[in-house]
């Protein structure tokens, strides 16, 4: 890991450049913001690491949205229904586990189009969302916790140690897969299965059951993210992943397939996404407010196109194993 | 030394094709085995058997005395046998001591750690060093592989089968990709490590090779044993003919060559590669009438580029092609063909062929709009039949059918039907990349005197190739490419195998005189 990295460095110099700018403006809205960046940051740092772990095993998993989607539904609604928050996120968690299995079944046996299975889960997903949604439902809240010491510090207290558990989750989930991903057994065969799984077949690792299993785990991450959204919204809405799944394959492109590079580039579409609402809800410039809603995805039509060129994708990501 | 390895009666079927027949093979420790066999003979088959790559349909297996049951290739890596594979199984971002401990990943034993897998990398680069030591094998364990030249990576694949344990190494067309330097290191390394007890089977179809370093060698033929023979009672003739089944002119006849006037001329020409960075860095040279000009050169040093500049494939930055006089740089690929230059492209499937097209379409493929294969826009089939059967006995394409597609034909085969598609129309130049890769020997035999004769009706053929023997046995003079330069032009009778050989490496010409 001796290269350079400039991408997550100027990200990280931006974000930080950006934060001092505006709370030189205004200390009390830059809160509200920064809070919101990392708020929204979660689930698109979560979808990313969901398509980075599939991809370095070789699946192309374009069905985060969808993934998201099932999980905030069965999360939601088991959640509702039994009363307890905690037996729905494990809810969520199988849905989105099921999800990660149908795409791996799909893409590791049947060997189908891995672009055409992710687009498969994406529209079965809102439309079985919307189908069986039904309206005036509420559910219990996801626990929210204030660290006691940091949450009192000047400035980044209230603004990084304030959140619901799954926003910590999300900050934990990056650390860990880092380390997974570099540090152990398992992160070396996936990133040899990602790039050349002949190679590691012939020296005795099973590539089709570690894809299954990187898939389904990846499928758990997408639901967690899933999970995030509803943490954030506290019910179910149709489509409420709102391309934030599709968002999340341009954070990953743009941290170049590398977790603390995802975390980089998710902090700076969740700052965007912080200061479109901030200026969407004072109201001040005289545009409507759409346009500020804009930004997000037009700096993810940029990033596809232009940090996409930059990014090298796993060589055999897309390929589905023939055997050596 | 013991018996190592018995193959008995090793059978492999591909639904109607017997890819292995009853084919036994014998290797006792610290020998080097040579198999040997043209394309589709059955060496790859029977070795992957051997890996556990394949499962045989029959035959037995004793690996040390006992009967070996391989249920794959991590079965027979951990039985003590390791495979070193023709496309190397290396993870190109990944650091040797990496690629060399995937799978057999140094993981310490308790502590929270051990839990999740979480390898020692400073230990198995520490191994790595050693192993590295022990063998002879100078190794960087921290470098990235794709950094690496091909010689290091085939090290590393090397060290990796020791780490494993490996008594019995398959080195599968290990010097297809070598340098003549590079290759006679491995040489010497594969002695070194038979003499540490470790036998090898080596496949290849280069002969002087497996004079160079075998102990005995097995030869196969479609899939058949043909037989074994003591290396030191063979000869290059005695088993080209056990290969091919007939006896083969391995020089290939040809007189001397009467130049004319230039027809290609190649002035200070820069191309840029796929990436960008620079290939051929100011080539110059001609190519005159009724001879064969031979570019000799290591893989990667801008023969492919310069290829597809000449032929229009590619943008030329700067410099010029001349051809008959007339500025031939940055020209359509239809406007160099339509001037009168063949090309013999280096990946046949890719460029030279349209593999689901019948070969009587690919016959025509540089010519299909023109009369008589066309007639105001409209293909007209019967011409094209007529002349496609008229080729395909010309230049003995098997089997004789101008219908099916030509992707069902055998390598060899598609090669003569690219050669008799470029040799037949009336050119002026031919433009031959790699013109035998992958093609068997009776094949090989054939296209290198169709060469010869285009050479000797006057045309002027450029002859781009990877193998030091088709350039000295077929070149008039030979052009050493070095880095995307001309690093010396020599004359073909004289050029020796040594002297070229450095020139390819780098070496410069005075080094290579003394030599």
């Amino acid at each position: 890991m001796s290269t350079i990295k400039p991408i997550p460095l100027v990200l990280a110099g931006l974000s930080l450049l950006a934060a001092i700018l505006l709370y030189a403006w205004d200390g009390q809205q830059t809160e509200a913001v920064v809070s919101r960046a990392v708020v929204e940051a979660g689930p698109l740092l979560l979808g990313a690491l969901c398509g980075l772990l599939c991809e370095r095993s070789g699946v192309i998993n374009i069905g985060i949205e969808g993934t998201m989607l099932m999980s905030a539904f069965a999360g939601f609604f088991i959640a509702s229904y039994s009363g307890v928050i905690w037996i729905g996120m494990l809810g969520g968690l199988a849905m989105s586990a099921v999800v990660g299995l149908f795409l791996a079944w799909t893409s590791v046996t049947l060997k189908q189009d891995q672009i055409i299975a992710g687009t498969i889960i994406n529209i079965f997903a809102l439309g079985f969302t919307s189908f069986y949604y039904v309206q005036g439902r509420t559910m219990p809240g996801v626990p929210r916790v204030a660290i006691p010491v940091l949450k009192d510090l000047p400035f980044v207290g209230p603004m990084l140690f304030d959140h619901g558990i799954l926003t910590y989750s999300a900050m934990f989930i990056v650390v860990a897969v880092h380390l997974m991903l570099y540090r152990t057994r398992w992160g070396l065969r996936t990133r040899a299965i990602g790039e050349h799984p002949s190679a590691a077949d012939t020296v005795g690792v099973n590539v089709i059951t570690l894809r299954y299993r990187n898939v389904i785990l990846g499928g758990l991450l997408a639901g967690v993210a899933g999970l995030h959204l509803l943490q954030s919204a506290s019910s179910f809405q149709r489509g409420m992943t709102n391309g934030k799944g599709f968002i999340a394959l341009a954070v990953m492109l743009f941290g170049r397939y590398r977790p603390f590079g995802a975390m980089g580039a998710a902090l700076l579409f969740g700052l965007l996404g912080g200061i479109q609402a901030q200026l969407q809800f004072k109201q001040a410039l005289d545009i409507p407010p759409q346009f500020f809603g804009m930004i997000p995805y037009l700096l993810t039509i940029i990033v596809l196109a232009a940090a996409g060129l930059a990014a090298r994708p796993p060589a055999a990501a897309g390929t589905p194993y023939e055997g050596a | 030394m013991s018996r190592l390895l018995e193959m008995k009666g090793l059978t492999k079927r591909f639904g109607p094709v017997l890819a292995c027949d009853n084919v036994d093979l014998k290797l006792d420790a610290g020998e080097i085995v040579g198999l040997l066999g043209e394309n589709g003979a059955g060496k790859s088959t029977l070795v992957k058997m051997l890996f556990g790559i394949y499962e045989p349909d029959a035959g037995e297996i004793y690996f040390d005395g006992q009967l070996a049951d391989i249920e794959g290739p991590g079965d027979a890596i951990a039985q003590g046998i390791g495979m070193v594979h023709q496309h190397f199984q290396l993870v190109p971002p990944l650091t040797v001591a990496e690629n060399i401990m995937l799978g057999a990943e140094v993981v310490p034993e308790g502590g929270p750690g051990s839990v999740v897998g979480v390898m020692n990398m400073a230990a198995a680069e520490e191994r790595v060093l050693e192993l590295s030591k022990r063998f002879g094998l100078k190794v960087d364990p921290s470098a990235v592989v794709e950094d690496l030249p091909v010689g290091v990576q085939q090290r590393v694949e090397i060290l990796k089968a020791l780490n494993r344990g490996a008594r019995l190494l398959i080195l599968d067309e290990p010097t297809a990709v070598l340098t003549p330097k590079e290759t006679d290191e491995l040489l010497k390394v594969m002695r070194s490590l038979a003499d540490t007890g470790v036998g090898i089977i080596f496949i290849t179809h280069k002969l002087r090779e497996v004079l160079a370093v075998t102990d005995r060698v097995t030869v196969l033929r479609n899939g058949k044993y043909i037989g074994s023979a003591e290396t030191a009672e063979s000869t290059q003739q005695s088993l080209a003919e056990m290969m091919v089944g007939r006896s083969v002119v391995l020089r290939v006849e040809k007189g001397t060559a009467h130049p004319g006037s230039s027809v290609l001329e190649v002035r200070d020409l820069r191309v840029r590669d796929d990436r960008g960075s620079a290939a051929v860095q100011g080539m110059s040279f001609d190519v005159r009438e009724g001879e064969i000009l031979g570019i000799a050169g290591v893989e990667g040093n801008g023969q492919r580029e310069l290829v597809e500049a000449i032929t229009g494939i590619r943008h030329s930055e700067s410099g010029a092609i001349l051809f008959g006089g007339i500025d031939m740089t940055n020209a359509t690929p239809r406007e160099v063909s339509e001037w009168g230059v063949a090309h013999i492209p280096e990946n046949r499937e890719k460029d030279g062929l349209v593999d689901n097209y019948s070969v009587a379409d690919n016959m025509v493929l540089n010519t299909y709009f023109k009369e008589p294969f066309a007639s105001r826009g409209i293909r007209v089939v019967d011409a094209i039949r007529k002349w496609a059967s008229k080729l395909i006995e010309k230049f003995d394409v098997r089997p004789r059918t101008i219908t099916s597609p030509v992707k069902s034909l055998s390598g060899g085969n598609k090669q003569k039907v690219i050669v008799a598609r470029e040799l037949s129309a009336e050119n002026k130049l031919i433009v031959a990349s790699q013109p035998t890769r992958g093609v068997d020997v009776g094949s090989i035999e054939f296209i290198h005197n169709q060469l010869v004769h285009q050479r000797d009706k006057g045309r002027a053929v450029l002859l781009v190739s990877a193998e030091l023997d088709e350039i000295l046995s077929l070149s008039d003079r030979v052009a050493v490419v070095y880095e995307g330069r001309v690093v010396a032009e020599l004359d073909g009778a004289t050029a020796t195998r040594e002297e070229i050989g450095l020139l390819m490496a780098g070496g410069s010409a005075s080094e290579a005189a003394v030599s």
